[in-house]
């Protein structure tokens, strides 16, 4: 599947900073109705964004509902963000409900795979960056991540540059799609099968 | 310079270095379960693509599947049966094979996996699942992925992964007595803290931990995720032969001796340098519980409830403010005799055969607190069988426990049952998140014995300390 790609982003930033945001916290087990990576933006963030388990009236009291942020699509959360269960529906809620990238001191490894799957930008810079966003995020500043530049940046010229391994940064950047990128190597993929199968038969049931 | 365990895996299934620290790696097992293996084939099949290996793939119902006695494809959780029956429908158009309910193969994937031989040594094994990890207890490079991924495994039987950096924690000396696994897994979450191997590969290595029995270094190898590692796994030994020689998919014959012999140099060199390097005691570790809602919370069970510690650099003042009023406790509080509402034995941590004995040396003679609603769900269909054969289902039944079918269960609230609003629950899973096992459930994580002694005293207990029986 392919992503719309990501270039670079100038948007509101919901500001999130929690520790150890889990994937059970960004869509629980209970919103996860069907076998589909669709309809699951309403879910995303149930247990903290309604009054009520399974309910669908908005908490005022969770910065998500306040009016300020309905057009945030970057997410200012705190360190490892996204552990937890494996699960992709975190990614696919996130993305359905339009986020783009999530800034954080640090990330899940799963998580972050996913969300580079599904054209979401995981930025990783350290706390001190994250806090000072989280302020700006506040104050309803708007917050650039470019991703050509590796920069995250504030309309006041603060910035800071974060890393990304190449191989999320192309994906991300085109929009590409693994799969189709893996099968134009059919053919070494089939001649290292060959010869692994030579010397461990045992694999290969 | 040497080669750790984990670069001699890499580089065994490395098909083609793809620059900026990613490779392509050839995968040996695929593992799928109905939550998350359900949607990974569905879309694979409506892109128009098969699966490469399907003789290699293999499926089970777990995490949606009812556990009460005389279940089929009914779910208590609304919609749950979609998933069952997507699953394996997709499963059988594939070729692939399937523990379906009813099954003597069904179980949590983590639990059928080691116990039919599918994880072997040097395999590369993944599952759209977080406690993949678990599986590196027998030497596989094991570890979860998102079902975008699975669909790419199952498609092209590779994998295009950025290859972690390298952890080893050696644990020096023995485990003390009535100190489990769950006990070492909880005391290197509550020391390194749930982001503590974020990056890494972790490898367990010292005496502790090869001591320890194949299925207790399941348990360990299965909270790495906790610690935000890449996986675990524990070089394979003569007890990890042992354990798989004659399972349903090990080798046989000829095959079963030339594999022996190439796993003998599964191991890290010498010489081999790891990026981060751990040293921990088994005689600092003790019995432990967890007090918030992530599962580095986690302190020797005669410890108070810490208060917050601007030093630990761990948690923010908010964070852990918000852990104590989540879990209604207060700082300097005893965990111990906290009174309880439930108890869980179950879950890819504590489910396997030897849990269920520890726990049942507990309860034999002694009856659940009445207040408790205590629950034990045998890992896989199999344990279940092997439980009841030595009549260990009769002790749980006896004590007041409701003795279930094998599954996933109430590890996660997936809207069927649950233990209720903020009901506090001893369990022997591996997550206390906000609502993980129900409604803003308060789950505090420790061993099967920990979780049985507390049954028993309807509060948190030290199974040390359990009076004789009357």
């Amino acid at each position: 599947m392919t992503s719309q790609p990501f270039h670079s982003l100038t948007a509101h930033a919901l500001p999130l900073v929690r520790d150890n945001i889990d994937t059970d916290a960004i869509i629980p087990s209970r919103e996860m109705k069907s076998v589909s990576k669709k309809g699951l933006a309403d879910g995303l963030f149930a247990g903290w964004r309604y009054t009520e388990v399974g309910g669908r009236e908005p908490d005022p009291a969770f910065v998500m509902n306040r009016p300020e942020y309905r057009d945030a699509t970057i997410l200012i959360g705190g360190t490892n963000f996204g552990c937890g269960s494996s699960r992709e529906h975190a990614a696919w809620a996130l993305a359905e409900y339009g986020f783009r990238a999530i800034v954080a001191p640090s990330f899940n490894p799963i998580f972050r795979g996913n969300c580079v799957r599904n054209g979401i930008v995981p930025v990783e810079l350290p706390a001190e960056a994250v806090a000072a966003l989280a302020e700006a995020a506040e104050r309803l500043e708007v917050v650039t991540v470019d991703l050509a530049t590796q920069i995250v940046s504030l309309a006041d010229g603060r910035n800071w540059a974060f890393a990304i391994e190449r191989e999320a940064k192309e994906m991300l950047f085109e929009g590409l799609d693994a799969i189709e990128l893996t099968f134009k190597r059919a053919d070494q993929i089939a001649a290292f099968r060959a010869r692994d199968r030579a010397a461990r038969p045992w694999v290969y049931l | 310079m040497g080669r750790t365990l984990f670069e001699k895996l890499w580089d065994l299934h490395a098909i083609d270095d793809l620059g900026g620290g990613t490779g392509l790696l050839l995968i040996d097992r695929i593992m799928l379960h109905e939550r998350t293996g359900s949607v990974a084939l569905e879309s694979l099949r409506d892109a128009g693509r098969s699966v490469m290996a399907p003789r290699q793939t293999f499926v089970t119902m777990d995490h949606i599947v009812d556990t009460l006695p005389g279940r089929g494809d009914r779910t208590i959780m609304p919609t749950g049966t979609q998933f069952i029956t997507a699953t394996r429908k997709a499963a059988l158009e594939a070729g692939l094979t399937l523990f379906d309910i009813g099954d003597p193969g069904q179980g949590i994937v983590h639990v059928i996996s080691p116990e039919q031989a599918i994880v072997l040594p040097g395999v590369t094994l993944v599952c759209p699942d977080s406690h993949t990890c678990t599986q590196g207890a027998l030497g596989a490079l094991a570890w979860g992925i998102g079902s975008t991924e699975a669909e790419h495994a199952l498609a092209t039987s590779t994998l295009r992964v950025r290859k972690p950096k390298t952890m080893r924690i050696t644990v020096n000396g023995r485990l003390g007595t009535g100190v489990t696994a769950k006990d070492l897994a909880l005391h290197l979450l509550g020391r390194f803290g749930a982001a503590g191997a974020v990056g890494h590969m972790l490898e367990y290595a010292g005496e502790a931990v090869r001591a320890l029995d194949v299925e207790g270094r399941l348990t360990l190898c299965n909270m790495a995720t906790e610690l935000s590692a890449f996986s675990a796994i524990i070089a394979p030994d003569e007890t990890v032969f042992a354990y798989l020689n004659g399972r349903a998919f090990a080798p046989k014959g000829a095959d079963w001796d030339a594999a022996v012999a190439s796993w003998a140099a599964l191991h890290s060199d010498a010489d081999a340098v790891f990026d981060v390097d751990h040293i921990v005691d088994a005689a600092d570790v003790a019995p432990m519980v967890t007090w918030g809602n992530s599962p580095q919370h986690a302190v020797p069970l005669g410890e108070t409830v810490p208060a917050y510690d601007p030093a630990g650099g761990r948690d923010t003042q908010a964070t852990h403010e918000r852990a104590l009023a989540y879990m209604g406790l207060t700082a300097g509080q005893a965990l111990e005799d906290l009174p309880i509402d439930a108890a869980f034995i179950g879950s890819c941590t504590n489910s396997r055969l030897s849990d269920l004995r520890r726990a049942a040396a507990i309860l034999e003679g002694r009856k659940v607190a009445g207040h408790v609603k205590a629950i034990c769900v045998p890992g896989s269909t199999r344990v279940k069988a092997e439980a009841e054969a030595e009549g260990l289902d009769r002790i749980f039944r006896d004590a007041g426990f409701e003795w279930r079918e094998a599954g996933c269960s109430m590890c996660f609230f997936a809207g069927g049952e649950s233990f209720g609003l903020r009901q506090r629950v001893i369990t022997s899973t591996n997550r206390n998140f906000e609502s993980r096992q129900g409604p803003e459930t308060r789950s505090h994580l420790a061993s099967p014995e920990t979780v049985a002694a507390s049954a028993i005293a309807g509060a948190i207990a030290d199974p040390r300390k359990l009076s004789p029986i009357a």
